[in-house]
């Protein structure tokens, strides 16, 4: 079970409040995250990843162990605290104003 | 007694207002969706319980949102506006080729018979259509694959489909216009289009009558007289008697012909409404005084409503989709600003009320007559 942190906006979207707890297959990858969070708000694709490329959207950060994950591979296991659930993926919005 | 119901998309969510027929005690809900940019919120004629929504962030892209039950309640729908084929390039701001990305929806125009049909523009401009009620989407793509499409460019805004008219009279007719393209027609529901800017000069370009590259802002037409369409051009007010074959000017005694909205009155399809904005260098009215002007003469003779509008010290803008009517018998007026009002003039522009201050910038105002 890893745990995963989604801002604000897409926690409204989702109608969902908390922390989201998910099943995802091993390697955890960022990929399989999100594919596993559109999976079960589907009223979330296209929020996460640009419908079109399958890419982040330019605006939205991946955050682990107090690093930031958004510009390695989306298909890079991610660390084992994150897969084991003791630390949350977190997806955020970036800092840009507005 | 008959009520209206004004649907307002603004910068940081939507806002629903009410009022009874005489449109003078208003109620205000929202916001709806707050913190997104609301570009256009528009109900269905066929079933006015039925809402679209266009909702965005540059963050998290597109939403579509659905409400089945009047603006109360709203649910996500689809949000696949896939181009359809190669998607090509068109004109980036400095001239070079830049190939088409879709941004946001910028308007939805529902069906007149059927509450699931809707009709999408997008940036970059495209034309998308969905007959389940915004759950798929299809692109109309002898648009964007028109043999001018490369030459096409964005304004300031983007390159934008804001416009999208439906001939009340015969549903293969429909009418788009396009930021920095044009207007175009389409007699076969939407397979083929032809460019309809014969008449239209622009010396932002360099062939100032060219096919396409006009920056048009806003078309309307009265539904009793389809062939009759009015236009706010970036700069010029332009009006076609001939289903868009060819336009000629109208902008007569106006003290500036740039502006963004244009409607037309809904019982008089000779009286028609813009305001004027100082120029594309300054987007705000002319002298700090925010007035509305009328034309009951379709064109060229105008005169300024100014009643209830603040008359000094005004720098708001009007945006193109910011200005509705609605169909009482006494015609109602309703334009918002980017300051964040709204103001009705219940009696076809004598006079007029702030039904609301401080909202988010307006993006867009659409009002529904409700039995």
């Amino acid at each position: 079970m890893i745990r995963v942190l989604l801002p604000a906006h897409l926690r409204a979207l989702a109608r969902f409040e908390g922390e989201l707890q998910l099943d995802v297959a091993t390697p955890v990858t960022p990929s399989r995250v999100v594919d596993e969070i559109e999976r079960r708000f589907p009223m979330l694709l296209g929020t996460i990843r640009d419908r079109a490329t399958g890419k982040r959207r330019a605006y939205v950060r991946y955050f682990a162990c107090e690093r930031d994950l958004s510009h390695d591979s989306p298909d890079a296991p991610l660390p084992d605290r994150i897969a084991s659930g003791s630390e949350p993926f977190v997806i955020v919005g970036a800092m840009s104003g507005g | 007694m008959s009520k209206v119901r004004v649907l307002v998309g603004t910068r940081k969510g939507a806002f629903v207002l009410s009022a009874d027929g005489k449109r003078e005690s208003w109620s205000i809900e929202g916001p709806h969706f707050p913190g997104w940019e609301i570009y256009h919120v528009k109900g269905s004629p066929a079933d006015p319980d039925r809402i679209y929504a266009s909702q965005n962030t540059s963050w998290h892209g597109q939403i579509v949102q659905r409400s089945n039950d009047g603006g109360v309640t709203w649910d996500v729908v689809g949000n696949g506006f896939a181009y359809d084929g190669a998607t090509g390039t068109h004109q980036w701001y400095d001239g070079t080729p830049h190939p088409w990305e879709f941004a946001r929806v910028w308007h939805f125009e529902p069906s007149l018979h059927d509450p699931d049909t809707v009709y999408a523009g997008v940036e970059d401009a495209a034309l998308f259509r969905s007959t389940d009620g915004g759950a798929s989407w299809s692109e109309l793509a002898g648009l964007r694959t028109h043999a001018t499409g490369s030459q096409w460019q964005p304004g300031a805004g983007g390159m934008c489909l804001h416009t999208i008219l439906i001939d009340p009279q015969n549903a293969q007719r429909i009418y788009v216009a396009i930021s920095a393209a044009g207007a175009f027609r389409s007699d076969d529901g939407g397979t083929t289009w032809t460019p309809i800017n014969r008449g239209l000069r622009s010396e932002q370009i360099p062939d100032e009558d060219a096919e396409v590259g006009h920056c048009v802002h806003r078309i309307a037409l009265h539904p009793s007289r389809p062939r009759v369409l009015f236009m706010q051009k970036h700069w010029d007010v332009m009006r076609s008697d001939n289903g868009g074959d060819s336009w000629y000017e109208v902008s007569g005694n106006l003290p500036t012909d740039f502006g963004f909205p244009i409607d037309v009155h809904a019982h008089e399809p000779e009286t028609i409404y813009v305001v004027p904005i100082t120029s594309d260098a300054h987007h705000f009215p002319p002298d700090g005084k925010l007035r509305v002007y009328r034309s009951t003469s379709g064109g060229n003779e105008w005169e300024p409503l100014t009643k209830g509008l603040p008359q000094r010290d005004c720098y708001v803008n009007v945006l193109r989709d910011a200005m509705a009517v609605d169909t009482l018998e006494q015609c109602g007026i309703y334009f918002g600003t980017t300051g964040g009002s709204v103001y009705v003039s219940p009696d076809g522009g004598d006079r007029w009320q702030e039904v609301v201050r401080d909202l988010p910038a307006v993006l867009s105002v659409e009002v529904q007559t409700l039995a």
